[in-house]
């Protein structure tokens, strides 16, 4: 196993141990900081995807963020109501099961995201950030000025959704499903990056011209890689809606955007495990500096110049080197 | 005689008031090598641009096997057969060797379909790539990063990734570029061979090169080929002569 690998396993049983300690020592707060980071690095994960892998920096994946959780929000308020999201031509009902409820959260991500990518992926570079920053912001003002469901105040659930066999009410049977989800999509973005399509990617990011000179479309790749991304990052959206018991406007702002992109730099952009230990590091940040301060923001973003400056790699690169190649 | 293989017909290309290509019929035939030559600035890469389809001509015409090939972009060229090098290294710095020449196999399949199995345990797109580096002497080297590949070793790499197209026409800008004189005369041995597989199309500022090499020379002066013909029918072109070779060469 090579140095990053040790340090991804490390991250992964650390992730794992925490919960189940505060488990032990009935902590239910740990456990939930703990699922926060599981369901954050895997909002991560999927903006890692686009930005790691194809180079693209997305500052609107707070849109797919959102979307997967007023996915939740819609259906589990119009279960909670009994009240059908449509009846006609043909009737559509609300669902509390999870299962479903991931689904239309991925498929409406990635339907998003194939209209949002198409648009966007016609620049690059800094008007990239731009045109993807105002399709959040769009996102984000039409959540606040759309009654139906909360409009500005958000939507609340009542109760957590269920999972077939589990008390998702129990936060440590929620955090194995956070986990395992996490754990599945970092499965996926590790085949991912050494499959035929992550290759061309890769080059696509590297060199276009090489890859449109052997009869290879970057625009095609750069867009699966895309909807990949904000399907991933859209199931992450389901769960924290899920976790919060609560789906606010907030989840589209552009903070958000921010917030899953300044976790992957702290962990390392392109790394396989840096979402996880940007997001591990940043929940920590968040919880002992927030108690201390409530501007701790400086001292993240203290931290964010000093790996910008310092440490190009995140955490990830500090620990494990330059990138290893595959043979 | 045959069609040629990759044809221009009165190809023009304007940037304001400079004309960087001036009605430009070239031709290029099955099991040829057929040079561009010309002074800095004479419109050689605009050409090669147009050719490949990154530019758009103004006016003119491209054929390519036979199809008119004008209003296509350079990925529909690519899958039609055409393959480039680049003058300076198109080349994903941070991958393997081996990896930069599977992207040429990919290319050669038609996409890059797959996103759970990994693309160097394929056992055709390997044996695709592996043979295109071994033919330009770079299979002990499949492993290695790019990045630290020598500028020689890059341009041969150039070479193999568009071997692994197994292409029907070549474009070659510049291949020899910054090779010591050992590289270079080993591409010149090596592209010599490969003229039987596809034609070549070489933009080249190594004299002795293109004069080894080339069946037939085009010279491109100021947008215009002055001249087509055999190495000895350039070499004692009056107008040749005086516009690029220098009086006394």
């Amino acid at each position: 196993m090579s140095r990053e690998g040790v340090i991804n396993a490390a991250l992964l049983a650390g992730l794992v141990a925490v919960p189940l300690w505060a488990w032990a020592g009935d902590e239910p707060f740990t456990i939930t900081l703990a699922t926060r980071v599981a369901i954050l690095a895997l909002a991560g994960v999927g903006l890692n995807i686009a930005l790691g892998l194809g180079g693209l920096v997305s500052l609107g994946h707070a849109a797919f963020f959102g979307i997967g959780g007023y996915a939740m929000g819609i259906l589990a308020s119009h279960a909670q109501a009994y009240d059908p999201i449509m009846e006609s031509p043909i009737l559509i009902e609300g669902t509390k099961l999870m299962p479903v409820i991931w689904i239309i959260a991925i498929v409406a991500a990635a339907l998003a995201a194939v209209v949002i990518g198409a648009l966007s992926l016609r620049t690059s570079g800094v008007y990239f950030i731009m045109i993807t920053l105002a399709f959040g912001q769009m996102f984000y003002f039409f959540s606040i000025s759309w009654p139906a469901y909360g409009g500005e105040d958000g939507l609340s659930i009542y109760l957590r959704n269920n999972f077939p066999g589990l008390n998702t009410l129990d936060p440590i049977q929620f955090f194995a499903i956070c986990m395992v989800l996490l754990l599945l999509a970092l499965w996926f973005n590790a085949r991912l990056a050494q499959s035929p399509f992550g290759l061309a990617l890769g080059a696509a990011r590297q060199a276009p011209r090489r890859v449109e000179t052997v009869g290879l479309s970057p625009f095609r790749l750069r867009l699966v890689a895309f909807v990949i991304s904000g399907a991933i990052t859209g199931l992450a959206g389901a769960l924290f809606a899920d976790l919060n018991r609560f789906v606010s406007p907030t989840m589209f702002s552009w903070q958000t955007s921010g917030e899953i992109i300044v976790l992957i730099i702290l962990g390392g952009v392109g790394r396989l495990c840096g979402p996880v230990a940007g997001a591990a590091l940043f929940i920590t940040l968040e919880h002992f500096l927030g108690e201390l301060s409530e501007f701790w923001h400086i001292y993240l973003g203290l931290l964010l110049l000093a790996v910008v400056l310092f440490a190009r790699g995140g955490i990830i690169g500090l620990l494990a080197g330059r990138a290893a190649t595959h043979d | 005689m045959t069609d040629p293989v990759l044809a221009t017909h009165g190809l023009t290309k304007q940037f304001g008031a400079v004309t960087a290509c001036d009605g430009v019929n070239l031709d290029l035939r099955a099991g040829e090598i057929h040079a561009v030559i010309g002074p800095n600035g004479a419109g050689k890469t605009t050409l090669l641009q147009q050719i490949c389809g990154t530019l758009r001509p103004d006016a003119g015409r491209i054929e390519f096997l036979g199809h008119d090939v004008t209003a296509t972009g350079v990925q529909a060229r690519a899958r039609a057969g055409l393959a480039r090098t680049f003058q300076i290294s198109a080349l994903a710095m941070e991958d393997t060797v081996l990896q930069n020449a599977t992207l040429g196999a990919l290319g050669a399949r038609g996409g890059a379909f797959g996103m759970l199995r990994n693309a160097l345990d394929d056992n055709n797109l390997r044996s695709v790539a592996m043979a295109a580096l071994d033919r330009v002497g770079m299979a002990d080297l499949a492993t290695t990063r790019t990045a630290e590949l020598s500028h020689g070793q890059r341009r041969q790499l150039e070479v193999a990734v568009a071997l692994a197209l197994a292409p029907r026409a070549f474009v070659m800008d510049e291949p020899m570029a910054g090779m010591g004189a050992e590289g270079s005369h080993r591409m010149t041995a090596f592209l010599d061979g490969l003229r039987a597989e596809a034609p070549i199309l070489l933009v080249e500022h190594d004299m002795d090169a293109v004069f080894a090499l080339a069946d037939r020379l085009s010279v491109l002066v100021y947008g215009k080929i002055i001249a087509t013909g055999t190495r000895d029918e350039i070499r004692a072109d009056r107008a040749v002569r005086k516009a690029y070779l220098g009086e006394d060469a």
